[in-house]
């Protein structure tokens, strides 16, 4: 038997709740909301869950939420590392379970209450080891800090401008603004709100920030034999991949040969190699925003234009609806709500049932991929 | 609650280095005012940050090389609140990376003042630039030696 994952299981049920700066529901409530929507969704009872996976960051465990929805024996469960660059490796580690046969329902699940809870980077006894102790008390303290100096680099090395970061800004307000879920639905962006609004980290701005959220996302992956039974249209988990490169860093990666050639690089490699089909065939694109310069780094790891391009990718409404790569069509992280990036995983699927409040015609393979800039992840989808 | 550890680095405001198993030498030789980086004992490759074994050839036996001291701007960030309170008091302040003139791939991240003990933000951020060239210097801080850099006369 040929071991692949290829277009073995599909996702067939997405669900969540509300994003909101805040929500009077606690973290467990909003994981169990969110699941059951997603399980309503694919048409399968909560007693048929039989495997759970989700980020170490997440703070609802596998016990509690299998407990509170009823999920019946569980064989499989798993937890990925480095915040948003767990998002896709749920699904992967789901469907890798599923199609060897570990289970046979899977759930993955982000809930997280960023609106409202306390802000990660003021922890400062758990954050001071390594690498902490390089870099923490010279006041890069927060995750915009450390990714802006990546993205200072950047900009000097390829000619990379505010206009371009702009571009990403604004291509993911502008599918927000039509996404009534979205937190920053019908609120437009222009080109002075952003030039001229408050520095985070120069040189990122307010509008290069991921938006400080509440709210939870979950899917249900079954494999593609049962998924046509479902009451959805299966979504095929095409190509699955994770990535830690060679003498990388995490959110600090400074230390190694090329910093700005981060994990996507390593997952590309692997994403692709596994597929079908190349860069060229991806007809949407759920791209990790947490801040804007991720984008067009992102854009030249996963090998949609050559190194130093991705910038100039961005001009001319390329990541627009109708442009060469819509991007981020719910919104994304800097404009639907910031959940670890698992509202990109569940917006895929939109796109491939046809279903996105920004549809791109006919679609049927879409990217997804996990925070750049920390060990990632990244899933090809397929209708 | 409050353990000594947190409290040992946050002694003045700012934060203190929490130094681990391996990169305890180098705060040691800071103190001594000497920029020192991790090399292995057997096939001589300099690393940071500083780790058990060599990647190269996978020796666990290190020694501590002196720099020169010298080195250029890679990049800068300049941080606005908010922030921890001590850093915001002198936000929006300048965190710059020093690609080390001895080692290239060797990247310190540091704060560009005016002189050792001057504030963070003590350097008109017009003269940051990528490829200024810097040296380093060290403050006394709440019983540690702490990096900073100065730019070189030119
Ligand atoms: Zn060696």
């Amino acid at each position: 038997m040929a071991a692949t994952l290829k277009d073995a299981t599909a996702i067939v049920g997405i669900g969540q709740t509300a994003f909101a700066k805040r929500l009077p529901q606690s973290e467990k409530e909003l994981a169990c909301r969110a699941i059951l929507a997603a399980l309503a969704d694919a048409g399968i009872e909560p007693s048929e869950v039989d495997a759970f996976a989700s980020y170490t960051m997440e703070e609802t465990d596998e016990v509690e939420v299998a407990k509170a929805i009823g999920a019946g024996d569980v064989t499989f469960f798993s937890k990925i590392g480095y915040g948003g660059g767990g998002s896709c490796a749920t699904v992967g580690h789901l469907a890798s379970a599923v199609a060897t046969g570990q289970a046979t329902v899977g759930v993955a699940w982000r809930s997280r209450k960023r609106g409202s809870g306390p802000r990660p980077w003021k922890n400062t006894a758990v954050q001071l080891p390594t690498p902490g102790q390089w870099t923490r008390p010279f006041g890069l303290l927060r995750p915009a800090d450390e990714i802006g100096m990546l993205a200072r680099r950047y900009m000097h090395e390829y000619g990379a401008t505010r206009d371009h970061l702009f571009n990403v800004a604004m291509a993911c307000r502008n599918r927000a603004n039509a996404n009534p879920a979205a937190m920053m639905y019908e609120r437009p962006l222009t080109r002075e709100m952003y030039m001229t609004s408050r520095m985070i980290s120069d040189p990122l701005c307010l509008f290069d920030n991921c938006l400080e959220t509440d709210g939870a996302l979950a899917c249900v992956i079954v494999s593609a034999e049962r998924a046509r039974d479902c009451r959805q249209k299966p979504v095929y988990v095409h190509s699955v991949a994770q990535g830690l490169p060679a003498q990388h860093h995490g959110m600090v990666n400074y230390w190694n040969d090329d910093p700005l050639s981060g994990p996507a690089w390593t997952a590309a490699r692997h994403l692709w190699k596994q597929a079908d089909f190349g860069p060229q065939d991806v007809d949407v694109a759920q791209i990790y925003d947490a801040f804007t310069p991720l984008i067009p780094l992102s854009l030249e790891g996963y090998g949609f234009c050559g190194r130093g391009e991705g910038a100039a990718f961005t001009e001319g409404g390329a990541l627009e609806t109708g442009g060469r790569l819509p991007i981020n069509t719910g919104g994304g992280g800097l404009s639907e709500a910031y959940v670890h990036g698992f509202n990109l995983i569940n917006e895929g699927v939109k796109q491939l049932r046809g279903v996105s409040t920004a549809q791109v015609p006919d679609a049927a393979t879409c990217l997804v991929t996990a925070g750049e800039g920390v060990p990632t992840s990244a899933i090809l989808l397929r209708s | 609650m409050t353990t000594a550890s947190e409290a040992a680095a946050s002694a003045g405001g700012l934060l203190l280095p929490v130094p681990d198993e391996d990169g305890a030498p180098f705060w040691e030789y800071a103190a001594q005012g000497e920029l020192r980086v991790q090399a292995c004992a057997a096939c001589g490759r300099l690393r940071f940050p500083p780790r058990p074994c060599c990647p190269h050839c996978r020796s666990f036996d290190s020694e501590w090389r002196r720099m020169s001291g010298r080195g250029r701007i890679w990049s800068y960030v300049r941080p606005h609140p908010p922030l921890l309170p001590a850093y915001a008091a002198q936000a929006p302040y300048n965190v710059i990376l020093v690609e080390l003139a001895d080692a290239p791939h060797i990247r310190l991240a540091g704060n560009l003042v005016t002189s050792a003990d001057a504030p963070l933000d003590s350097v008109d951020p017009a003269r940051l630039r990528i490829g200024a060239r810097v040296h380093v210097v060290f403050t006394e801080t709440g019983g540690m030696a702490v990096p900073r850099w100065v730019l070189e006369k030119s």
